[in-house]
């Protein structure tokens, strides 16, 4: 069976690291990086792109739409 | 955009063979312009705005609306969504949407107001527009406190919650009770369809849209006043990390301002409940 | 020639109102003008022209109203009396701050306070000083009969869309309630909604098409010296209207010793009195400012230089008298400016007016006039 998989992008320079897509994210795939963007906000990634569903929680969550999602199924 | 962080999906697949334009399932709607938000961190004005502009682009209304952008922290919501828009002076967003709407009845408008300048110093214009069963949609978003000026005491703020000016909690016998506009205003016949949202989680937020989408189509279909008040956080004026401020919001707001439909009906009826 | 009527002058400012093809009236009741808002809804002329018109549940409400019916483009306006207008202070402040042309109306009675329902001209100060906060101006138009009450509402909307700025018809209860014989103008067609995207599509939210950006109405700027530019086009704009669009009636002025200064219902006694003062042999004539704002400067400071004093005749403590002085003062004139006035709702007569003169001005008649030029 086809398992569904998704990718988040997030626009690094845009978020403002507040975690809520963080805990929103129901397979823990996105954390706060060590590194900050311009701003000085840690930014939000995947840091286990592997179990990413491509639910788009995250994305709906996010106060500034930095984060656009995507999903496939793998063959 | 950015796609140095992504490199590579274990296993299965190439992170560049998901990123492509057929896989895409969510993206920023192109009626947000490109000027970043000024609201801080985790702040729910961000989600409130960005499915408002959705609606407006989904339901193919952007040469017919009109916004009115209040005083208070959302007085820049005319730099984000690409419509036009107005800015009234502090509470009178309902009496200047009424004035749009009167003389343009085919316009969509809505007000976006805070707490304090809805159920505050403007809460005579809301009443009476609700009254008067305007036909615009009004967007209340209610986080208990005044942002914009430093996390004054709102008309919302809650019994014992501390804020600038109940620095030692809200009292009663002070400062009076939290208010409930939301539901006075559903007790007014020229509301069509009355009703309270939150948007701190994924599930919240799509709710929330659809509720703003009936309530915009109310308003199209001249059913009177739509009236969707959203429970916010206001982190910074919590003093709260956005995460735990939305936990708060769940914990204490949301008891005292119970989420749901207060109203689904035309102008002329009076609330069920 | 127009249709002639007798009629109010409250009565006539709602139906200059629609024959000029005015968009909407959103108002609030007070006494001396409440026959406005009355004669709107017994005309009904949403049937009639398409015409708008509101009852609001406040002065705070109505001048709002007019500030976001006015930001679409469309020919709007409110009429009040005194303390109502005190109210919609803020909302003209904000209409002046984000340039919306409207027409307001100040019927104005007796103040300070609730005061008293007759006529009053001590809202001269509020109106052409400003009245709610900032650097701002209004046209002021200061009709002296039910005619002009007639002409000014079209001459309001006029000005108001030339320079972009809510304009005032400064009148008051007299003028309100008083009946005379009116020449009412020819109907105007509202404008359509192309005629309105044509005219202020530049910067009116008509909703956003996709040819042009989004129009945002606003008086907000967060940097200072964003805001010191609007500011300066703000004055640049005050000196225009200073330049092009004084206007005012000079009566006998060109043999005058000394000159009243009145407008509304006090130049209408003044004209009085300038027959009974020359029947006593005082040359006296009498200059009535049409436009209080832009004020007639450039007449004043003419007549300074042949004129022994100007005595301002208001129904007020004396508020023009200041600025008539500035005039004077600026042409380098010695003439002497003083005030005769009654308050709290009293209109004087003209006789009262020729005596005032004669008492204030009396070391001129007793030693001649001194020629100060």
């Amino acid at each position: 069976m086809a398992r569904v998989i998704g990718a988040v992008v997030v626009d690094k320079e845009e978020c403002k690291g507040c975690s809520v897509c963080v805990d929103a994210c129901p397979h823990d795939v996105l954390a706060l990086h060590f590194e900050v963007n311009s701003k000085g906000y840690h930014y939000s990634y995947m840091k286990s792109p592997e179990a990413c569903v491509g639910c788009a929680n995250c994305g709906v969550v996010c106060p500034d739409t930095c984060i656009t999602v995507y999903r496939t199924k793998a063959s | 955009m950015e796609l140095k962080e992504v490199t590579k999906t274990e296993g299965t697949m190439d992170i560049q063979d998901i990123l492509k334009p057929e896989n895409l399932v969510y993206q920023k709607t192109k009626l947000l312009t490109d000027t970043p938000m000024h609201y801080c961190p985790g702040c729910s004005h961000g989600v409130v705005h960005k499915i408002l502009a959705e609606l407006i682009d989904e339901m193919g209304i952007q040469e017919r609306s009109v916004g009115v952008a209040p005083v208070g922290c959302a007085v820049f919501a005319y730099n984000y969504i690409d419509i036009d828009w107005q800015e009234a002076a502090h509470g009178r967003a309902p009496a200047v949407a009424t004035g749009i709407a009167r003389v343009n009845p085919d316009a969509f408008v809505f007000t976006y107001q805070g707490d304090g300048d809805l159920a505050s110093i403007g809460a005579a214009e809301i009443m009476h527009a609700c009254n008067r069963g305007e036909n615009i949609l009004v967007v209340f978003i209610n986080n208990g406190i005044y942002g914009m000026t430093g996390g004054q005491m709102a008309p919302t703020t809650l019994e014992g919650m501390v804020t600038a000016t109940t620095p030692y909690g809200r009292n009663t016998d002070l400062n009076g009770y939290p208010m409930r506009i939301t539901n006075l205003i559903a007790q007014l016949p020229g509301t069509s369809y009355v009703t309270r949202q939150a948007v701190h989680t994924a599930g919240g937020v799509r709710k929330c849209k659809r509720a703003l989408k009936k309530a915009i189509q109310n308003v199209l279909d001249k059913k009177g006043t739509s009236f969707v008040e959203v429970v916010s956080t206001c982190n910074s004026g919590w003093k709260l990390s956005p995460v735990a401020a939305n936990k708060w919001m769940e914990e204490n707001m949301i008891p005292y301002y119970p989420l749901g439909d207060m109203k689904d009906s035309v102008k002329g009826e009076h609330s069920e409940n | 020639m127009g249709e002639i009527k007798l009629m109010k002058g409250n009565e006539v400012l709602a139906e200059a109102a629609i024959r000029c093809g005015c968009d909407g009236y959103f108002g609030y009741p007070i006494t001396p003008q409440s026959e406005v808002m009355e004669t709107l809804m017994v005309r009904e002329p949403w049937k009639e022209t398409g015409m708008v018109v509101l009852q609001a549940e406040s002065e705070v409400a109505s001048i709002n109203m007019v500030y976001g019916a006015a930001a679409t483009g469309k020919k709007v306006m409110t009429s009040s009396s005194s303390p109502g207008i005190s109210l919609m202070a803020e909302g003209i402040s904000y209409l002046a701050g984000a340039e919306l042309p409207c027409l307001l109306v100040n019927v104005q009675r007796g103040g300070p306070g609730l005061g008293t329902i007759q006529p009053s001209q001590a809202d001269y100060f509020q109106a052409v000083k400003g009245g709610g906060h900032g650097d701002y101006k209004l046209i002021v138009l200061a009709p002296s009969s039910v005619q002009e009450m007639n002409d000014f509402v079209d001459l309001g909307f006029e000005l108001a869309f030339k320079y972009r700025n809510p304009a005032m018809i400064l009148a008051d209860g007299a003028i309100g309630q008083m009946m005379e014989k009116v020449e009412l103008a020819d109907y105007k067609p509202r404008w359509t909604k192309e005629e309105v995207a044509e005219k202020n599509g530049d910067w009116a939210t008509t909703g956003k098409p996709a040819s042009r950006k989004k129009n945002v109405i606003t008086s907000l700027e967060m940097a200072s010296n964003d805001m010191e530019v609007r500011n300066i086009n703000l004055q640049a704009k005050y000196r225009k209207m200073e330049e092009e669009d004084v206007r005012y009636e000079a009566i006998q002025c060109d043999d005058a010793e000394f000159i009243l200064v009145a407008f509304g219902t006090a130049a209408r006694v003044c004209q009085k009195a300038v027959e009974v003062a020359r029947e006593k042999g005082l040359k006296v004539g009498l200059l009535r400012p049409v436009t209080l704002f832009p004020f007639p400067k450039k007449i004043i400071k003419e007549l300074a230089r042949k004129t022994a004093g100007f005595l301002s005749v208001e129904m007020s403590a004396g508020q023009m008298v200041e600025d008539i002085k500035l005039a004077v003062y600026d042409a380098g004139s010695n003439a002497r400016v003083d005030h005769f006035g009654r308050m709290g709702g009293i209109i004087p007569t003209p006789t009262e007016v020729v005596e005032a003169l004669e008492d204030k001005f009396s070391w001129e008649l007793s030693y001649g006039v001194k020629r100060s030029y």
